[in-house]
């Protein structure tokens, strides 16, 4: 089949800080290049979730007078809190005990949404062409294996694949450099990351997934600038995660949580932990008498250095969390993605003028304070494996005396799919049932995301086996998609006694979760029509 | 032939509409904005209509504030010619938008004017119908389905009894339901074509018309929560639920 195809010569996938980064830095380096970004969500900022605190280092470097750019980087952050949970009690940590990546002064609570919608404008303003609404479905090959560049999804094929009467082909858009910035987990960077065996010698990534929730809470209870995160309860001491509670502006709270993805009781529903925590008295008499306006959830990056695969292959580079930039400790990436994104313009443009290969870009990468971070990082998530006391110690110990000076490295040892226990060996666990207060059932979640797929289209989550839920997941886990799924996509449902596993794909949020925790890796998370997807406001 | 086609720009259709604490609207601050679903439908009998030979130009007009043009730039990359943004600022009433269509008429000189049977916003479905007026032109609403002739339209409208054909005279006003047709994708490289499009920007206030509005909004509020229901274990209980309990049998 033949398609049309544009030349450019940078094409990036993606318009998060990360790839929106790559396309500001280009154009700032020679306006001539040709750019153009693919964003699946219908308009830039549709599809970004983060908490955020928002350090501004790289913002610095990229567009140093953005204070006088109107940005939507308002609220600094004024005060910090840190608690340990116990089921009713809890305890306040001093926040001159916290290591030093954990300190948030100088940092700004912002929507990562709004700043990317805000990256855009810089962006089309200085002439990249972004395209909203065109997922990149395939990734092209010359002849010689190096990337050429990518094909948007065909629009207008129904249920069966066939096409529809508004059936609009796919165009191919070529590059001379392709840039993969779709965020966590993308499903072109997972077939690059295989392809070119840029994991190998890496230790496999961790992931988590984290929710957010948009609280619009009592003038007298919001504190604007105050910071405060959470660990311990509900979660037990083996399970790896956390909260945050950001308040930011208009009598708006970022209540979220965020849960490691090598959790190992298949009963465990990590939506229904996070409706739980907010029954905290120290939460609950926060947010009562408040309003919920949003929710959504979204896979990310926990592996660190350890597991960052290499992020250069012929014709193409990785960045930010596609790649995985995150600093686990630091609970931020926003600033080490856009680091990533401008370090990748630096080496594209020296790549297109002075022929120099991609590969010099692992060695401005390591020259960079962005790797530094996550060098020093490195130590704490794998810490957590021998529970959450030892960790803090450990962590205290790294992070405080030896400042991630530690002359070893610890390992991720296993892949989260690998992780969940038999039903036979895990806790029941009983969630109490929403009040429609300050707990929700999913389906009212999810409402509140906008998300929506057009019914007659394929199915964008696709079983490579489709018995394997029934004859193997339901017996051995009681098939966990029903829970980690953060949307109530996936369900098995009683029909004449036969259990039948449904997938209701037109919730999907595009968290990733089923991609990465599946079990057997049965789930594959493949583009949607384009515009699909959450429509977040200032997440 | 030549098409006169009205956009709006409106909350997404997916978007969970939230009224502001005072009551003074909906909040549309952090909100996805899309066109009116069939304001879609009115740009692609349009298009459709060009495509067919029929007519000649399509133009795509809007009212609103800056970046309302939006609309205008996804109807050109469907295959309008060329756009007009007539700026305004704040709450435009259907019949100032009209007064501000019939301008837009007397300057363009189109034979047909397409646009939704009402926007999702307001729900008013007033705007083609006071156009029409205004113009004293004949009017199609709802139509499902259209066919050109020679000098006549004949249109198939959605109305509560089923299906009505009429035939009305060339000019004429048509809004559009969303059975009339499937809107087209815009693709890729028409969306870079579109932004080469003339777009002209017209201030309300250069038209002359008076676009002050004539209602005033008491309190915007959401609909009572509904009550969760419950489960009966037989008939008799449901009837006797609804006798003794509802009282509506």
């Amino acid at each position: 089949m033949s398609r049309e195809a544009m030349e450019y010569d940078v094409v990036i996938v993606g318009g998060g800080p990360s790839g929106l980064s790559t396309a500001i830095k280009l154009k700032q380096i020679d306006s001539n290049l040709n750019v153009c970004l693919l964003e699946k969500g219908s308009e830039v900022g549709a599809h970004i979730l983060s908490g955020n605190v928002f350090e501004t280092k790289a913002l610095d470097e990229l567009l140093p007078n953005w204070k006088e750019l109107n940005t939507p980087i308002k609220t600094k952050v004024t005060k910090e809190k840190f608690l340990f949970l116990g089921k009713t009690k809890s305890l306040s940590w001093p926040t001159w005990l916290l290591p030093s990546v954990q300190k948030n002064h100088n940092n700004y609570i912002i929507s990562l949404a709004n700043l990317c919608r805000w990256l855009a404008e810089q962006a089309e303003a200085l002439g990249v062409e972004i395209f909203p609404g065109f997922p990149a479905s395939e990734i092209l090959y010359n002849d010689d294996g190096s990337v050429k560049g990518v094909a948007t999804q065909d629009m207008g094929i129904d249920k069966e694949g066939n096409k529809k009467d508004n059936f609009e082909s796919g165009i191919e858009l070529h590059a001379k450099v392709t840039v993969f910035a779709e965020g966590c987990r993308g499903h072109l960077g997972k077939q690059l990351i295989s392809k070119f065996n840029l994991n190998d010698g890496k230790d496999p990534q961790q992931y988590g997934i984290g929710f957010k929730e948009i609280w619009e809470i009592d003038e007298k209870k919001h504190e604007e600038g105050l910071v405060m995160h959470t660990a311990g309860w509900p979660l037990d001491n083996s399970t790896y995660g956390g909260s945050f509670m950001y308040h930011a502006e208009n009598k708006q709270i970022f209540l979220g949580y965020v849960i490691g993805l090598d959790y190992k009781n298949p009963n465990l529903s990590p939506f229904d932990e996070f409706q739980r925590f907010k029954t905290h008295p120290q939460i609950k008499k926060i947010i009562e008498g408040g309003k919920r306006i949003s929710y959504g959830a979204r896979a990310l990056i926990e592996g660190g250095l350890q597991s960052l695969p290499k992020m250069y292959m012929p014709g193409a580079l990785l960045i930010g969390c596609d790649a995985g930039t995150l600093n686990t400790p630091k609970i931020k990436g926003s600033h080490t993605a856009m680091k990533s994104g401008i370090i990748a313009a630096e080496t594209i443009n020296e790549h297109i003028k002075e022929k120099k290969e991609l590969s010099i870009y692992e060695n401005k990468f390591k020259k960079s304070w962005a790797y530094k971070e996550l060098y020093l990082a490195r130590n704490v998530k794998p810490s957590f494996r021998w529970g959450l006391f030892f960790a803090i110690l450990f962590t205290g110990i790294d992070q405080i005396l030896f400042r991630g000076k530690f002359p070893f490295t610890l390992k991720h040892k296993h892949a989260d799919h690998e992780t969940l226990l038999p039903l036979n060996k895990a806790k029941k666990i009983d969630y109490p049932k929403p009040d429609g207060v300050i707990t929700f059932d999913k389906t009212s979640s999810v409402y509140l995301t906008g998300t929506n797929h057009s019914d007659n289209q394929p199915v964008h989550l696709q079983l490579k086996d489709s018995n394997l839920p029934i004859k193997y997941n339901l017996e051995k886990f009681d098939e966990p998609a029903q829970r980690y799924c953060p949307a109530g996509v996936y369900e098995v449902q009683l029909e004449n006694n036969i259990s039948k596993f449904v997938i209701n794909s037109q919730n999907c949020i595009h968290c990733k979760t089923c991609d990465i925790k599946e079990p057997s890796q049965n789930i594959n998370w493949v583009t949607p029509e384009g515009g699909g997807g959450p429509k977040y406001g200032n997440m | 032939m030549k098409i006169l086609v009205a956009v709006k720009r409106v909350i997404d259709y997916n978007v969970q509409v939230r009224v502001k604490e005072d009551g003074s609207g909906v909040v549309t601050e952090n909100v996805k904005m899309s066109t009116n679903p069939p304001d879609d439908n009115a740009i692609e009998e349009s298009v459709k209509i060009k495509e067919s030979g029929k007519a000649k130009e399509v133009v795509a007009v809007t009212v609103g504030e800056e970046k309302a043009q939006e609309t205008v730039r996804k109807a050109l990359a469907v295959g309008a010619d060329r756009g007009i943004h007539v700026k305004t600022e704040g709450i435009v009433e259907p019949l100032a938008v009209s007064k501000i269509l019939q301008k837009i008429v007397e300057k363009e000189k189109p034979d047909l004017v397409f646009m939704g049977k009402q926007a999702i916003d307001d729900d008013c479905n007033q705007t083609g119908q006071m156009l029409a007026a205004l113009l004293k032109w004949p009017q199609a609403t709802f139509a499902s389905k259209i066919e050109v002739k020679e000098k006549s339209l004949e249109v198939t409208r959605e109305v509560d009894e089923g299906l009505e054909t009429i035939e009305t005279n060339i000019p004429a006003i048509v809004t559009c339901d969303l059975r009339l047709n499937e809107p087209r994708y815009a693709s890729l490289p028409n969306i870079m074509k579109a932004k080469k499009k003339s777009l002209e920007q017209i201030n309300a206030s250069d038209l002359g018309v008076d676009i002050k509005p004539r209602i005033e909004q008491i309190k915007v509020e959401e609909p009572p929560k509904r009550k969760s229901g419950i489960k009966v274990k037989s008939v008799e209980e449901l009837v006797q639920k609804l006798k003794n309990e509802a009282k509506v049998i």
